[in-house]
């Protein structure tokens, strides 16, 4: 079966736990399709090391949220999230993906 | 899993608080005692705060968002010295656990207005007042406060074996969960720490401590309970202060605030602190 690739952009915004809320906020107020929000176990980056283990409360926790959605509305959605997370620990990057059933997103 | 046991401790505490409460009603001394803390905890930022400033190369964000950890309070540390009381036989006052609730916010006002007044950024604030009011550690404690206090003893009889028997136990898990959590996080952030800011997580408490005693004396609280009303003006926050300070100050560096209090204030007071404030509460009652 040769199932067709549709053209989607994919947002991963990975950002501490106290900016969750505003970021999920910012999503829907974009309109997106649908998110997924991945607890994140264990990283390093500028502000140094971080582990899920050593937390009894949100606010060193690190979470991921993944989002797929239309070209013409990727560029809208960044902006939104990115007003949140430039002030935040984070890391938001956007890449190209193919889906089969474009109409979910 | 720490996160787990700290909301049995908060649920154990404030339904014993709530209990106990509900045996005098609301007083005058209650009224008394929440005013006190609460002002307290306002004026606590402000001395830690102009200190920093003075005394280390802190900027202003950074030196606003540990004066908010100070100004607010450790549950933990509160608990720990509840069962030193009991070890000693001496009584406090119930209603502390409602002091103890009332102390966590008036510090985070207090150390975002300082921020905004230095001229440092703060975030927008969405969502903060939501988080502080509403994070699971204070509805756990004021939630089961209530209830304890509503259902009194009565209410207590059926959960003794789980909130008072376990008790105990779950709080030495704990500290020996906070001490490994420490222990990392002190090897991690210590370098983020100059030795002035070191000191200052070493003498605020004391500070606080004595303007405590001095509160403590004018409000006539028993000894027991002079000595928690100074060793919870002596904590220093790390759950509800941090998830506070990443929303409305998220250029402050966690792993300054966060390692001050977590790894150099909270041991001091374990082990140092609370013998002194238990002296300190001796003193004047």
């Amino acid at each position: 079966m040769n199932l067709a690739h549709h053209p989607k952009k994919r947002l991963e915004i990975i950002v501490e736990a106290p900016a969750l809320h505003r970021v999920l906020e910012a999503l829907d107020k974009a309109e997106v399709s649908g998110y997924t929000v991945l607890p994140a176990l264990e990283g390093r980056g500028n502000h140094g090391g971080w582990n899920r283990d050593d937390s009894f409360n949100n606010a060193t926790n690190m979470v991921c949220v993944v989002c797929i959605t239309s070209e013409h509305r990727a560029e809208a959605v960044v902006e939104a999230v990115y007003a949140i997370v430039k002030r935040q620990i984070g890391v938001l990057s956007m890449s190209d993906v193919t889906v089969v059933r474009p109409e979910h997103f | 899993m720490a996160k787990t046991l700290a909301l049995y401790l908060m649920m154990s505490i404030g339904f014993k608080g709530g209990g106990e409460v509900s045996k005098t009603g609301v007083t005058s001394d209650l009224a008394l005692a929440v005013v006190g803390g609460a002002a307290l905890s306002a004026l606590l930022p402000m001395i830690g705060f102009a200190l920093l400033r003075a005394t280390t190369r802190l900027g202003a964000v950074d030196a606003a968002a540990v004066a908010a950890h100070y100004g607010s309070i450790s549950i933990v540390t509160f608990v720990a010295a509840t069962q030193t009381l009991q070890a000693m036989g001496l009584a406090f006052e119930g209603y502390l656990i409602a002091v103890a609730a009332v102390m966590e916010t008036p510090a985070i006002v207090v150390a975002l207005y300082l921020a905004r007044r230095a001229g440092a950024g703060t975030g927008d604030g969405h969502g903060l007042w939501r988080e502080v009011a509403l994070n699971s550690s204070v509805v756990m404690l004021v939630g089961s406060f209530v209830i304890g206090w509503i259902s009194g003893e009565a209410g207590m009889k059926p959960v003794a074996p789980f909130l008072v028997d376990l008790f105990r136990g779950v709080l030495c898990l704990f500290i020996l969960d906070m001490g490994l959590i420490a222990g990392r996080g002190l090897r991690q952030g210590f370098r983020s720490l100059q030795p002035s800011v070191i000191a200052f997580g070493l003498y605020m408490p004391l500070i606080s401590a004595a303007l405590a005693t001095v509160l403590a004396m004018l409000m006539g609280l028993s000894p027991g309970g002079a000595a928690l009303f100074i060793t919870l003006s002596a904590s220093a926050s790390y759950i509800a202060v941090p998830a506070a300070m990443r929303m409305a100050l998220p250029e402050a560096q966690p792993s300054i605030y966060l390692t001050l209090s977590l790894a150099i204030t909270f041991p001091f007071n374990l082990t140092l602190g609370i013998p002194i404030y238990l002296w300190l509460a001796e003193l004047v009652t």
